[in-house]
């Protein structure tokens, strides 16, 4: 038996270039580096027991920001890589990066950015403010929970061992068959490309659940639906579509596995497979991922506009239900993806027609974004900037979205560089922007500290001009007949608008190196921009009502609710709730290595699949349910922490409070 | 086809465009800077021309609102900042009046783009046949690895990686694929559409202008996608009928023992003229796929 299954020493891809050598020396050195520096500090067992096996949903939240924001690192350095290899590629020089390498960064730079950081970025932020904003002390499944943020990191390490070992997909990122299929891609990438994302597609479900669960089961006596904050109502929408829509790709993704494992005939050329099957249920699910993605994002600057104008939000109720328009609007649109597949024109208007109808939701959302900030008086933090960006630069995305649903502009301008413009336009100016707005505003009360605002505002305002300068170029190559994914090109009228696209490329660099630098500020300054009060920003929602970051149950009473913004209220009534509080017992779930354990399994399990080991196959295979079954046998997974010990906890923080500013409690 | 029985497919889309719309549009100075090289506002066919005027018919029905939108950020952004001293009220947060604006405004709007939707997607339909006096020509094309093959059934010659038509016919490409998906272009002159192996796609585009037009694959379908390209000419009916005869001057056949041999991957492939072409060879080709299908859905007999 071939132990190593169909791994040679040709695999090892950092032999094939320098770039990939560089890529993977730097990679390897960064690790040896952070292990090294964990060994000699003798951190271990304090990241072991606080961090590795916590299901504490605040540190978890703040492992997938973590995930998210390295990821965001790699996914950009494809970018740079693409943009030069697009500025040197033309009248006949080859540039760089042959298609075997270029096809990969393209394809891996969409895999990791929507999978590697936006999910792991919004799933972070969900897990770091809902539980907070509902007055809950943990989610409905904590250890459901770990295993689900193990899942997506093991999913991620596989995507990162696939640029030393082996290669990636070179199908773009939703991997259309036949070029998927074995025949057409018959090496590793397409299997990294498929087990990384059914490992990370199964993580996102169970957080799904989860926060459906949460949501539903857990929010503090007094709040009813009316009364949940706009950011908790996108997540609930959120898990509703994450529990729907993923299975379809879980489910797609097996039935391409069953064709390149088992030589199947699913979404094959021959034997009756059918490769327009496949494009429709992954945009089964790719349509709802997009509204996953920018619903969080809406929730954010739900919560950040009224925030830092000082002033309720503008119509919260129609904020609701155009949430919830958006949600069921969001499974009927999904053909527009496809306008050229020769669907018959009452198909094709019908698709076109119910996705222009989601943007009357989403400009009710943006209406009354404008009418919060109207009679408000305006902060302008970074936060508020990245949110004033956002609406500017996201009305323009919105209005080159319902060009492309007209399936008669669509025809000329689907696969073009218009539609890579079209949905970075929204991707980066809506769900980016959102995130960093949600990043920089929770920030405080998941560290203790606030995040440099300086930093953050350069760092804005590189990443907006630079999104500018890096797209609008696109736009125009759209309409030049310029198409997604070229290797090199031979029209020298391009070359210009190329030009000016890796410019704009740089100042988003710089707009990131801001952002790493302001964090690293930020942790050297943070006994100055310490947050004791935990209500930093005058936030009109609990989750400000308890200290930065919270203790581990998060509140030492839980909450009464009895008004929208209920924090501002309580604020308003003067502090008559601060009256001595009763403590009792607090239940709470005891930490555990069996996510963790058991997403190496999987992992292992993703890997050896990959390269046909199947000796290792079999073993993960067993071991993932074995552990869980080790783990369901353990009846000691919760205990309770007593009254006093609440108490004391309690104390301290107070007497940090009093201690700062006395003017501030009163 | 019913289809055909429909009026004028155009006329309601025509109106209101500029000769060179280019700079007139949102993003002006930009678009500017390009020239003329905006092949999708420089169609040359009548299916371009109308769908060069539904783009800049829906982006001008949507700027009514996003101009204003923008601007009014920016002004209530500039407006209301602290320190300002304008009006400041922290609890108001509902209006009827505001909340019919922000429904109605953006459903007027996108009930004009519904009805333009429906009537522009029947008009412009791909499969649609063009009306027309002339009788149209009937190109077929293959998606291979990484080239195009054309084949003129009615004049019995096939090209690699060029194809050519008189101006003023409709052109009826039939389309289908022995590899991978691509997808057919022509930015020049409208519509694209798939190309998908075992399945027959329909494309009818028409040019109005003699003249030599990149074509391309627009779907992604591996390493030599980026060399999938061809010319399109456009020629008058004269010139069209040199260059047939310039095609059938060619020494190369296309037969049945040789297609597999041209069908082979091939990056960069050169134009290719053959003189002659295997009869009925294009349904052959989607047949191969279709005959397996159903000879597996009945019990795989033959097989």
């Amino acid at each position: 038996m071939d132990l190593l299954g169909r791994m040679t020493w040709g695999d090892l891809a950092v032999l094939e270039s320098p770039v990939i050598m560089g890529a993977g020396v730097f990679m390897a050195l960064v690790v040896v580096a952070v292990l090294g520096t964990i060994t000699y500090m003798k951190k271990w067992p304090y990241l072991w027991h606080e961090w590795l096996t916590s299901v504490d949903h605040k540190k978890i939240g703040v492992m997938y920001i973590i995930v998210a924001l390295i990821m965001l690192l790699r996914g950009f350095s494809d970018a740079i890589l693409m943009r030069t290899q697009q500025v040197l590629a033309h009248d006949g020089h080859p540039g760089f990066l042959p298609p075997h390498h270029y096809d990969q960064i393209f394809t891996a730079h969409g895999t990791i950015m929507i999978f590697f950081m936006a999910m792991p970025f919004m799933i972070g932020l969900m897990n770091i403010a809902v539980p907070l904003q509902i007055g809950a002390r943990d989610v409905a499944f904590p250890f459901l929970n770990s295993f689900s943020f193990w899942m997506t990191a093991a999913g991620a390490i596989l995507v990162n061992i696939s640029l030393v070992l082996g290669e990636f997909g070179q199908t773009g990122w939703l991997a259309y068959p036949p070029l998927s299929e074995l025949k057409f891609s018959p090496g590793t990438g397409v299997d990294y490309y498929i087990w990384s994302l059914q490992l990370t597609g199964l993580g996102t479900l169970l957080t799904g659940v989860n926060f459906f669960v949460t949501i539903v089961k857990m929010r503090a006596p007094g709040m009813t639906w009316m009364r949940m904050p706009v950011f908790t109502w996108t997540i609930l929408c959120t898990a509703i579509l994450i529990m729907a829509a993923f299975p379809i790709l879980t489910v797609t993704f097996g039935m391409l596995s069953l064709d390149r494992y088992l030589g199947m005939h699913w979404f094959t050329n021959d034997l009756g497979g059918n490769q327009m099957m496949y494009v429709n249920l992954i945009w089964a699910w790719g349509h709802p991922e997009v509204y996953i993605l920018i619903l969080p994002a809406f929730g954010v600057f739900s919560e950040v506009v009224p925030t830092f104008s000082g002033k309720r939000l503008f119509g919260y109720n129609a904020m609701v239900y155009a949430t919830v328009c958006i949600t069921f609007l969001s499974f009927i649109v999904w053909l527009h993806h496809f306008f050229t597949m020769g669907s018959s024109a009452n198909v094709n208007a019908f698709f076109g027609i119910t996705t222009m109808i989601i943007s009357i939701p989403t400009g009710v959302k943006i209406f009354n974004w404008l009418f919060t900030m109207y009679r408000g008086r305006i902060q302008y933090t970074s936060m508020m900037l990245w949110t004033i960006g956002f609406m500017v630069t996201f009305v323009i995305g919105g209005m080159t979205g319902v060009m492309l649903a007209l399936p008669g502009n669509d025809w000329v301008l689907h696969n073009s560089l218009f539609l890579i413009a079209h949905f970075h336009n929204v991707i980066i100016g809506g769900v980016f922007f959102g995130y960093m707005a949600g990043y920089t505003y929770w920030f405080p009360k998941a560290t203790g500290f606030k995040l440099h605002d300086g930093w953050g505002k350069a760092s804005f305002w590189f990443w907006l001009t630079g999104f500018y300068v890096a797209f609008m170029p696109l736009y125009a190559l759209g309409f030049m007949g310029a198409t997604r994914r070229m290797n090199h090109y031979d029209n020298p009228a391009w070359t210009p608008f190329f030009d000016i696209a890796a410019v704009g490329a740089l100042l988003v660099l710089c707009g990131i190196a801001c952002q790493v630098i302001g964090l690293i500020v930020s942790i050297r300054q943070r006994h100055e921009n310490q947050d004791v009060t935990g209500d930093p920003w005058n936030g009109r929602t609990i989750e400000w009502s308890t200290s930065s970051p919270p203790p581990f149950y998060n509140f030492a009473v839980l909450p009464h609710v009895d008004a929208l913004d209920a924090f501002n209220e309580t604020k308003k009534r003067g502090h008559e709730a601060r009256e001595t509080p009763v403590y009792s017992d607090i239940h709470m779930p005891r930490n555990t290595p069996a996510g963790l354990f058991m997403a190496v399994a999987a992992g292992m399990l993703g890997f050896a699949l990959i390269w046909h080991m199947w000796w290792l196959a079999v073993i993960s295979l067993v071991a993932v349910p074995v552990i869980f079954i080790v783990r369901s046998c353990n009846d000691d997974i919760d205990y309770y922490v007593p009254a006093a010990e609440v108490a004391r906890i309690e104390a301290l923080h107070n007497a940090r409070v009093a201690k700062l500013e006395p003017a501030h409690v009163a | 086809m019913m289809m055909q029985e429909r009026p004028s497919p155009f006329g309601a889309l025509r109106g209101g465009v500029a000769k060179c719309a280019a700079p007139a549009t949102a993003l002006g100075a930009l678009l500017a800077l390009g020239g003329c090289n905006y092949s999708i506002l420089d169609p040359k066919g009548a299916i371009g021309v109308a769908e060069k005027s539904l783009i800049l018919n829906s982006t001008y029905a949507m700027l009514v609102i996003v101009i204003p939108t923008i601007l009014l950020t920016l002004f209530f952004a500039w407006r209301y900042r602290a320190g300002s001293g304008a009006r400041y009220e922290p609890d108001w947060g509902h209006s009827v009046k505001i909340e019919i604006f922000c429904w109605g405004i953006p459903t007027l709007i996108i009930a004009f783009l519904g009805y333009l939707t429906w009537t522009s997607t029947h008009a412009l339909d791909p499969y649609r046949p063009l009306e027309s006096a002339k009788k149209p020509l009937v190109i077929d094309a293959v998606a291979l690895d990484w080239k195009w093959l054309f084949i003129y059934p009615e004049q019995g010659i096939a090209t690699i990686n060029e194809v050519a038509f008189p101006t003023d016919t409709p052109i009826d490409f039939r389309i289908t694929s022995d590899a991978v998906m691509n997808s057919f272009f022509i930015p020049q002159l409208g519509s694209q559409i798939y190309a998908m192996a075992g399945m027959r796609t329909q494309l009818h585009l028409i040019a109005n202008e003699p003249g030599t037009y990149p074509g391309m694959s627009a779907n992604y379908s591996g390493r030599g996608f980026s060399d999938m390209r061809f010319n399109a000419r456009a020629e008058t009916d004269a010139g069209f009928n040199d260059w047939v005869a310039k095609v059938r001057a060619s020494s190369d056949k296309l037969e049945a023992d040789n297609y597999s041999k041209v069908a082979a991957p091939e990056e960069k492939a050169p134009v290719q003229y053959f003189s002659a072409v295997e009869p009925n060879l294009f349904n052959e080709i989607i047949a191969k796929y279709l005959g397996k299908a159903e000879s597996f859905r009945s019990g795989m007999k033959g097989e």
